[in-house]
């Protein structure tokens, strides 16, 4: 099928299989590797991105699916090479270890800042639990958010 | 400072192996077997090698005709890379197909027709050494049984005659489930044969990446100069990236036979089947006491579940790894444990998830009975703890098993933990719970590390023995470049070894840039896990600064016209005694040593240098953890509520890094102690294979952490650091479960077997505990 994705405002056209995921639509095709895969059942969100603005598991989203719809991966966060407050905060209160849930968190933070500019731990804590990550017993992350919380405002 | 890794991480600028894509790429994946134990009768691939996108299917066979069909593992033992005979555990890999893309190897795996006659499969390791067990290892000449070895260590007979007059006594027998360190990126590998140099290069996430080119050429017979192992970003480890697993092997053979490069990336389920497992030790306890709560001496028994084959990864003398540090942080007067292993129709492994060989079940069992003995005495267990810890004039301190504990305040860090965890209110919190029939627990666990492996005269993998190298290069203009051979998976080395050296050199860290994971630019050594990296490398980069450091004395000698002996170090300068103006910077120095400047005789110039460190003894980080949880007594939720940690590793190179380690291992604690089991039914069938069964800890089951910590430089460590990264992993769990059981305490309860889920906490409290890692009783 030919499809045409706009991704981090960039329209890509390909011919792809409908079978295809976007995970590796967007790692594979268009050589956008920040966004991570990091199991077969939907349950750790390492591959999280906006489709349409809302956070999507890209591992359950068909390539397809997103034919003629918008897409942001992490590369799309950093605007005129200016860094999104949310990796600001990651960085600024060690919010990553390994890096490899990093991509996703970062978009999920960026949709509830969007959403609740100032939110609250339990929150913030809801909003990311959907995600798992392996390195940091997710307390700087939520430190991190809520920097980027106050840094934003 | 801010981490240097973090530039890429959040700009999705990591290059971990699958973002690897090289020209002409191909991309590999495993069949596997669905049974635990079956003959292999016959394996047809006629159909998938007549797949349009199919380059190459390779069997058992195959590779029994490279005598590749069998690898060596870490425990001097072999295991199958594609089954031949007989599949030994659900998972196994059976065949490997390599097609033009990942999707098509998938569907080629599908069309490959495998014949098996299933077997008996031995699931439950209690049952393995029974006459009658089916045999696993028929493989192994003259092995009739599944026994794998006996060991022990400690002093036999004077703990039993302690045992024999003791006061008090108390038994408790406990299992530590299977579990896998479920890194988030799982294992995988980009392996590229260039059939014109002869050189492999091989892209794997590998915590050792010059142990993985040793052993690829000693297996496969290539000269190890032509094989190069890069190990690029790792997206966690947790132990799980420390072995050769079959894939790799797979995918070498595979660029071999296609003369392209082949991609092999494992999906979770894979992952969680048949890579290193961790733990699985069934234990009995027992602690000999004075009425008044002196502990004299522990013994213990441990059936150690291998899996079918031994690929354990420890120094080759320690089959047990380094459990027989379970005296812990406790002053006995003897102690004595045997371990047995055996095999069973379960994947390979043991030795991983941030254990630091074994000393996970070493500290579960040692802080599980000192509340076993605490329950018997009627005495709090924080009290009973203080009773017999160690006490700092007893450093160093040689354990009954012999060790030699380096340094520490114990009692200092208990009392801040209780202090921190406001102790006696918690404690009147509960007795007021208690009264209206609410169930609420606080768990104390306190532990010993010991890590930083090891003294290479004891300590070595498969004959390597365990010390590292690090080279470091100044720049003509100041800056330098230091090579270490351990691997980061996220502990942040690119920055704490850049600021170790930067410290020893007076330069800033950002003007020191580390390499590490590439084979042909970095000093041999044996990589990071065991929470080694500090007290080894990092040793190891302190002293190749100084000596860069000394080097710079003789060229600032030159430059001054003064005698080396007439110099003195400070500020960052080299400068004579009693005149500070006279200094002379390391960049000004460097710049000097790569110019005309005439050296005295013996000095080549540059300003470079190389070390190997073997370190005298390990390191012996210690913590004081306490926990407070409410049991809900209708549904058997835990709810963890407060969680108290005081970590002592020593001088800390950088404390944020040092506390997010502790976050992690924190939930990893939670995990295990609450959700985590790898769980098996009676055929041997996985049933814990995916993260919809097997639970990691979210956002929502982790609470906010309370940390605090003390200092006990490692005396003899170069800049006085232990490692850190293991002892949450280590210390948490037992502080979890104690704090469980003593919240069921009014039922009688003295022990209860992790993961204590919902459904097992309930089932404990109406007496009807269940096996966690069996789906049968």
């Amino acid at each position: 099928m030919r499809i045409t994705v706009t991704v981090n405002g960039q329209p890509h056209t390909r011919d792809v299989e409908p079978r295809l995921l976007l995970v590796h639509f967007l790692r594979d095709e268009l050589g956008l590797t920040g966004t991570h895969w990091g199991c077969d059942t939907s349950n750790c969100g390492v591959c999280t991105v906006h489709l349409d603005g809302v956070p999507v598991k890209s591992c359950t989203v068909l390539a397809v699916m997103a034919d003629g719809h918008e897409v942001t991966t992490v590369e799309g966060l950093e605007r005129d090479g200016e860094l999104d407050v949310v990796q600001r905060g990651f960085v600024e209160c060690h919010g990553l270890q390994c890096g490899f849930c990093t991509p996703g968190m970062l978009l999920t933070a960026r949709w509830l800042l969007d959403r609740r500019p100032d939110p609250d731990e339990a929150e913030i804590r809801e909003a990311i639990s959907g995600q798992l990550c392996r390195c940091t017993g997710y307390e700087n992350i939520v430190r991190s958010i809520r920097w980027a919380a106050e840094a934003q405002s | 400072m801010h981490r240097k890794e973090d530039a890429r991480f959040i700009r999705g600028r990591g290059t971990y192996v699958d973002d690897v894509r090289l020209p002409g790429m191909l991309h590999g994946a495993v069949l596997r077997s669905p049974h635990a134990h079956a003959r292999i009768v016959s394996v047809d691939v006629s159909a998938a090698e007549a797949h349009p996108k199919v380059r190459a299917v390779i069997t058992g066979q195959t590779l029994a005709g490279l005598n590749l069909a069998w690898m060596p593992t870490l425990s001097n033992d072999v295991q199958a890379v594609l089954a031949t005979d007989k599949v030994r555990f659900q998972g196994q890999e059976v065949a490997f197909v390599v097609a033009e893309d990942r999707y098509a190897a998938r569907d080629a795996l599908e069309l490959i027709e495998v014949e098996y006659e299933p077997l008996d499969a031995v699931v439950d390791a209690r049952t393995a050494l029974a006459p009658g067990a089916p045999l696993i290892r028929d493989d192994l000449e003259g092995k009739a049984d599944n026994h794998i070895f006996d060991w022990e260590a400690g002093d036999r007979d004077r703990t039993a005659a302690i045992f024999e007059e003791a006061e008090v006594t108390v038994a408790q027998d406990m299992l530590y489930p299977r579990v896998h360190p479920a890194p988030l990126e799982t294992c995988g590998a980009v392996a590229d044969f260039d059939k014109v140099t002869g050189k492999l290069t091989v892209w794997c996430p590998t915590q050792a990446p010059h142990a993985h080119r040793t052993l690829y050429a000693m297996v496969a017979g290539l000269p190890e100069h032509k094989i190069r192992v890069i190990s690029p970003d790792i997206g966690g480890g947790f132990g799980g990236k420390v072995g050769i697993y079959p894939g790799y092997v797979c995918a070498i053979v595979g660029s071999i036979v296609t003369g392209r490069p082949v991609k092999w990336m494992e999906d979770r389920s894979e992952n969680l089947m048949s890579t290193a497992f961790a733990r699985d030790y069934h234990m009995r306890g027992e602690v000999a006491a004075t009425r008044d709560g002196r502990v004299r001496a522990i013994r213990v028994k441990v059936l150690a579940d291998h899996g079918a084959f031994n690929g354990t990864a420890q120094p080759t003398k320690f089959p047990a790894g380094f459990f027989h540090v379970f005296t812990g942080s406790y002053d006995l007067e003897s102690a004595h444990c045997e371990v047995s292993g055996v095999y069973t129709n379960k994947a390979p492994g043991g030795v991983a998830y941030a254990c630091s060989f074994r000393v996970t079940e070493a500290v579960y069992l040692v802080e599980r009975m000192m509340d076993v003995l605490a329950a018997e005495l009627g005495v709090d267990p924080a009290e009973l703890r203080m009773r017999n810890l160690l006490r700092p004039d007893q450093f160093p301190y040689t354990s009954p098993t012999g060790w030699e504990y380096d340094s520490g305040d114990y009692p200092k860090a208990l009392r801040l933990a209780m202090d921190m965890a406001g102790y006696d209110k918690l404690r009147a919190e509960q007795a007021g719970k208690r009264a209206r029939g609410e169930l609420m627990g606080i768990g104390v666990s306190f532990f010993t590390e010991a890590v930083g492996a090891g003294p290479r005269k004891h300590m070595d993998i498969l004959g390597l023995g365990m010390a590292d190298g690090a080279e470091l290069r100044v720049h003509p203009t100041g800056k330098a470049v230091l090579r270490v051979s351990c691997q980061s998976q996220g502990q942040g080395h690119e920055t704490t070894f850049a600021q170790i050296v930067g410290h020893e050199l007076g330069i800033p860290a950002d003007d020191v840039e580390v390499v590490h994971g590439d084979t042909d630019q970095t000093p041999f050594g044996l990589g990071t896990y065991g929470s080694r990296s500090t007290p080894v490398s990092g040793a190891a980069a302190a002293i190749v600064a100084r000596k860069v450091r000394d080097r710079a004395k003789l060229v600032a000698a030159a430059m001054l016209e003064a005698s080396p002996d007439d110099l003195e170090w400070g500020d960052g300068r080299w400068s004579v005694v009693g005149d500070p103006s006279s200094g002379r910077s390391l960049a000004e120095i460097a710049l000097a040593a790569h110019s005309n400047l005439e050296l005295p005789e013996g000095v080549e110039g540059h300003l470079d240098a190389v070390t190997v460190y073997n370190p005298p003894n390990l390191t012996y980080p210690f913590g004081a953890y306490i926990c407070a949880v409410d049991v809900d007594p209708g549904t058997g939720q835990v709810k963890v509520r407060r969680f108290v940690a005081v970590d002592d590793c020593g001088v800390r190179i950088n404390p944020t890094i040092v506390e997010g380690q502790i976050h992690g291992g924190l939930a990893d604690g939670i995990g295990m102690a609450l959700m985590q089991v790898m769980a098996f039914d009676e055929d041997g069938n996985h049933l814990g294979a995916s993260f919809m069964d097997y639970l990691l800890p979210t956002s929502m089951e982790c609470p906010s952490w309370e940390l605090g910590e003390t200092v006990s430089p490692s005396p003899f460590h170069p800049i006085g650091a232990k490692g850190v990264g293991e002892s949450a992993t280590v210390g948490s769990p037992a502080a979890v479960v104690n704090a469980v059981v003593d919240a069921l305490a009014p039922y009688g309860v003295r022990h209860a077997d992790m993961p204590l889920t919902p459904a097992n906490v309930w089932r404990t409290v109406n007496g009807d505990p269940f096996r966690t890692d069996l789906a049968i009783p």
